[in-house]
């Protein structure tokens, strides 16, 4: 397929209908309202069922009753949305439900602020809402990554009947690159056997209900769901980690300017490396093994705690200074992360 | 190396648009490119920017510090950008609004243009932009001119807006006469 131009948000919404999505049920926010405007027209198009619902609340559950029928649901939302959606979430986990919940992360705490974001990697990444969960979190850094992230997200929401969540940020959901549009696949409602029907006189009923109900080994089931996803969804991407002095850890958009910040570094001679997760839960503990000769390790956020630094101090074993570079309503610029590298480089070497 | 473009002006002058002919033709001539756009509570009559990057290789940041080009058609968009434009770089000016007697900085060029003035002679007052894209065209090494002016007819074709081409293209190549 050739390549358009779409928005990131606009990309999103079409690679979801690509990858058989057939059902949205969301709540306008900015800066994620295109994907429910794109998907009021669109959704319609291709046969499936768009719902405007009257809150982040409603739209959850709506997921996750047609998620409960085997469609293959989606909702959206940022910021203060997205922490509505959390009760939901919650529920889906326990019900052992699959669905795709994608925020485009804004800034700030409450109603915090319209511009781009990196502050909701501990909601994401440690289980939002109540209970003991942690959802699969992939982190798209590009408008086709974007795109491709749909049918992995579905796929992998089914592989493990698993909420996933997609953490964008205003940056890639409003910014417009060329994009391909993966190939449209067709998703059956009736391929698996946990789904609900309607029942016939006689037939087996079939139920969604809350695991800890159903399943006298939830205990052990539950364990053992979480540590494979830990062993298997382990994804990210190394570059110029081997040699490197100081390792960058970002994801998303800062990601972007830490690779630009990587190539300058190392133009000017000094050994810069990243690390970008690509799933932020599970955390890609084992990306960490190749930096062998570093000697500090700098998170990119934007936030003001630097949320990944816990992460990055347990896959490093707390053997490393581990510091944060943080940005707020601004992205990271490269300069700023070298000098702060180089400081940490310097007093690594005293 | 990645060129970088401002375009700024009010709501409704064709900024976000002009922008996007950029990427369009970056696009089909297989480069990296990105555009991010202003966005949020903006009002009409208000201001309206977008950032626009084109480059061989992979870009980093949607935002840009220093542009190599600032595509301004009024003088709000000038006060907030000029002091950003990389020195050696190029400003167009849409001379039909903003004073003659402004000053610019002396380390980069200055194109005045009157956009306004030439699109709404050419009866296609929306052509503004369009005007001020053949200026860039002709002053700088993005594109060549006729590159520039093929992109604009395939991008209104593809958006089933080729019957205004006709239009558009009397508007650029008065730009790029730059009168």
């Amino acid at each position: 397929m050739a390549k358009v131009l779409l928005k990131g948000n606009e990309a999103l919404a079409e690679a979801a209908l690509a990858a058989g999505c057939r059902f949205y049920s969301g709540y306008p926010i900015t800066p994620q309202t295109e994907i429910l405007e794109y998907l009021s027209w669109r959704m319609e198009e291709v046969g499936g069922e768009f719902i405007q619902a009257e809150s982040e609340l409603a739209g959850i559950n709506m997921v996750l009753g047609a998620a409960a029928a085997g469609a293959r649901a989606l909702t959206t939302s940022s910021g203060p949305g997205f922490s509505l959606k959390q009760e939901g979430i919650s529920y889906l986990v326990a019900s052992d439900l699959p669905a795709v919940i994608v925020d485009v992360m804004r800034i700030g705490t409450g109603l915090g602020d319209i511009a781009q974001g990196q502050g909701d990697y501990w909601q994401l990444t440690r289980g939002g809402g109540h209970g003991d969960y942690h959802t699969l979190v992939l982190a798209p850094a590009s408008v086709q990554e974007n795109a491709d992230m749909m049918a992995e997200a579905f796929d992998l929401a089914e592989k493990y009947r698993h909420p996933v969540l997609i953490a964008s940020d205003a940056a890639i959901g409003q910014m417009i690159e060329a994009v391909e549009i993966p190939e449209f696949r067709e998703h059956d409602i009736n391929k698996y056997e946990w789904t609900i029907k309607g029942c016939k006189k006689g037939c087996e009923q079939r139920k969604i209900q809350n695991v800890y109900y159903t399943n006298p080994n939830y205990e052990t089931y539950l364990k053992e769901k979480y540590d494979e996803m830990e062993r298997e969804e382990q994804r990210y991407e190394n570059v110029c980690v081997e040699d490197a002095e100081v390792v960058l850890v970002a994801y998303g958009i800062s990601s972007r300017v830490c690779r630009e910040a990587v190539e300058t570094a190392r133009a000017e001679g000094f050994k810069l490396g990243m690390i970008r997760p690509i799933t932020l839960w599970p955390f890609p503990v084992k990306a960490f093994s190749e930096a062998k000769e570093a000697k500090a390790f700098l998170t990119v956020e934007m936030n003001i705690l630097g949320q990944m630094m816990d992460d990055v101090k347990l896959a490093t074993n707390a053997n490393y200074a581990v510091d944060h570079y943080g940005s707020i309503f601004e992205i990271p610029e490269a300069d700023g992360i070298i000098a702060k590298a180089k400081d940490m480089w310097k007093k690594g070497e005293i | 190396m990645a060129k970088e473009i401002i375009c700024a002006g009010f709501g409704g002058q064709g900024v976000l648009t002009a922008g996007m002919l950029l990427i369009n033709a970056g696009m089909e001539q297989n480069k990296n490119v990105l555009f991010y756009p202003s966005y949020g509570s903006e009002m009409r009559g208000g201001t309206a920017n977008c950032t626009v990057k084109i480059s061989e290789n992979l870009i980093a940041s949607p935002v840009s510090k220093s542009p190599d080009i600032l595509f301004t058609m009024n003088t709000p968009a000038i006060d907030k950008f000029e002091e950003r434009v990389k020195p050696g770089g190029l400003l167009l000016v849409n001379s039909s609004i903003v004073p003659a007697d402004r000053s610019y900085r002396s380390d980069i060029q200055v194109i005045k243009v009157p956009v306004t003035e030439i699109a709404a002679e050419e009866n296609n007052p929306k052509g503004a932009n369009l005007v001020m894209l053949g200026a860039l065209a002709a002053n700088s090494d993005l594109f060549s001119i006729e590159y520039m002016e093929s992109a604009i007819v395939s991008f209104f074709e593809k958006k089933g807006k080729g019957k205004f081409n006709e239009k558009n293209t009397a508007c650029y190549r008065r730009g790029v006469e730059g009168r």
